[in-house]
């Protein structure tokens, strides 16, 4: 065990932890979020306790931060420092309290995305590690791997305008959005390809059927949070 | 006076407590961040407004900033409040985006501009209802990396029973937040009250020799403060000429 195991055991026996963290990664258009609602679907029919949460929802937050990409005024600090804010509300409000009573979280993003996002905007690396230093690592993470012209056909299929700050706009890389779209979800892509290996991500081939995809996602899910889970059975207690 | 105008002309670069603003790295300010830090009735503001007319009169330019009044989310944070119960950490980070947004669009610009900076409240009085709500202080001083170290900071320390009769006179009756409700500290909100000013300014005292905190008795009557602050603030901008 690594230290960073080591101490993310204490961590989960000290607040009783005993539901387990599951969480999809990947740029728009990877088909990440089809396969986290196959997944909790699938749960759900098997009577398994389970919550899935979704980056950028919180009701107390998202209407600040639709604001300021409306006017375009976010700045990559400000930007990061409220999808923070959204997500210490999602995860002091359910993610935390529902880990300890022994839900299945299901996270269609988590902190690897705004590790990604926030460094191609410039902020500093450590700073934005450390502002999620509080979150539990994930008991799995799938990161779905799909060249960004897959995607950026994907995403266009379905809506012909580009938005933004998805297309990386406030970055000043390219005046044409579509241009700018694909060198930023590129960078993304680098970012989380360096953190396949550190961060334990199992790769998902996203150019695959959604059908193969979801069974491999079941697959590991039973692997690797089934045979821990009944190994945990009975002898955990939440305490305080 | 040539000379004088010359050498006061000098830019500095921005100094961080911590990571910085990365993209920020290479700007050059001619400005002066001043900042007033303590509890509500303890005379902030009319402390402010006095300097900034003794500033104004020595023919500087001077801005006012404060916490909660960015343009893009101060509004969200009231509204949240009233609306949502937010949890101590989504809080904790919700003042540190509004504090962002008034340091990169209000603050910066305005330094670069060579403006002096009169700050109502900074990062110390959100780092110390941090520690008081027991959000880890490495954390909350890494949270704040990207603030900008002030040339100055004035803490105006005052008995929580001063502040007490202060409130009162004021107001007629306790703040929610500022009773440090939320903490569950006591049943009895006068008691809350006093304990949580307590806790908070044991926090200060905590702070004040790694941020450079100048703690000033504010127990003292209005003018002689200002003298106080005033002396400290010339002394301050001269020497830098």
């Amino acid at each position: 065990m690594t230290i960073q195991q080591t101490q993310q055991k204490i961590k989960e026996n000290r607040f009783g932890i005993t539901g387990k963290l599951i969480v999809v990664e990947g740029i728009d258009g990877s088909g990440k979020s089809t396969q986290i609602r196959l997944l909790e679907k699938w749960l759900r029919y098997r009577n398994i306790r389970v919550f899935l949460t979704e980056w950028n929802s919180s009701e107390a937050i998202k209407d600040v931060t639709a604001r300021g990409k409306k006017k375009e005024k976010l700045t990559p600090t400000t930007f990061s420092l409220l999808h923070a804010t959204d997500f210490a509300d999602r995860y002091e409000r359910n993610i935390f309290p529902l880990l300890r009573a022994g839900y299945i979280v299901l996270a269609d993003r988590y902190i690897y995305t705004a590790y990604a996002r926030d460094m191609v905007r410039g902020c500093s690396p450590l700073w934005v590690r450390k502002v999620y230093g509080y979150a539990l690592k994930p008991d799995l993470v799938f990161y779905f791997r799909v060249p960004v012209d897959v995607a950026a056909e994907r995403i266009l299929s379905g809506r012909p305008k580009l938005k933004y700050y998805e297309a990386g706009m406030d970055l000043d890389i390219s005046n044409d959005i579509y241009e700018s779209y694909r060198i930023f979800q590129s960078r993304i892509i680098e970012q989380y390809e360096k953190m396949v290996k550190n961060e334990n991500f199992v790769v998902i081939d996203g150019t695959y059927d959604i059908e193969q995809q979801q069974k491999l996602v079941r697959e590991k899910f039973d692997e690797i949070v089934m045979k821990n889970k009944s190994d945990n059975n009975g002898q955990q207690k939440i305490e305080e | 006076m040539d000379n004088k105008k010359l050498k006061s002309d000098t830019t500095n670069k921005i100094n961080y407590y911590g990571h910085g603003i990365p993209y920020f790295r290479n700007i050059e300010i001619k400005g002066k961040l001043i900042v007033i830090e303590g509890p509500d009735s303890s005379g902030r503001s009319t402390q402010i407004s006095l300097l900034n007319s003794h500033l104004e009169a020595n023919g500087h330019a001077v801005l006012n900033t404060g916490l909660k009044r960015s343009e893009l989310i101060s509004e969200g944070i009231l509204d949240a409040k009233e609306h949502h119960l937010l949890r101590r950490r989504t809080m904790s980070l919700f003042y540190a985006a509004d504090f962002a947004d008034q340091l990169e669009n209000k603050i910066i610009p305005a330094l670069k501009a060579g403006y002096i900076i009169l700050a109502d409240r900074y990062i110390y009085t959100l780092m110390a209802r941090d520690a008081v709500r027991r959000i880890n202080q490495r954390w909350s001083h890494n949270l704040y990396g990207f603030a900008m170290k002030p040339g100055l900071v004035f803490y105006l320390d005052v008995e929580p029973r001063e502040l007490l009769r202060r409130v009162f006179e004021k107001n007629m009756t306790l703040d929610y937040y500022e009773s440090g409700e939320d903490l569950g500290l006591s049943d009895d909100l006068l008691e809350s009250f006093l304990l949580y000013q307590q806790k908070i300014k044991q926090q200060f005292i905590r702070m004040q020799k790694s941020y450079g905190i100048i703690p000033i008795d504010g127990n003292r009557s209005i003018e002689s403060i200002n003298i106080d602050l005033q002396k400290k603030i010339d002394q301050f901008l001269s020497k830098d000429k």
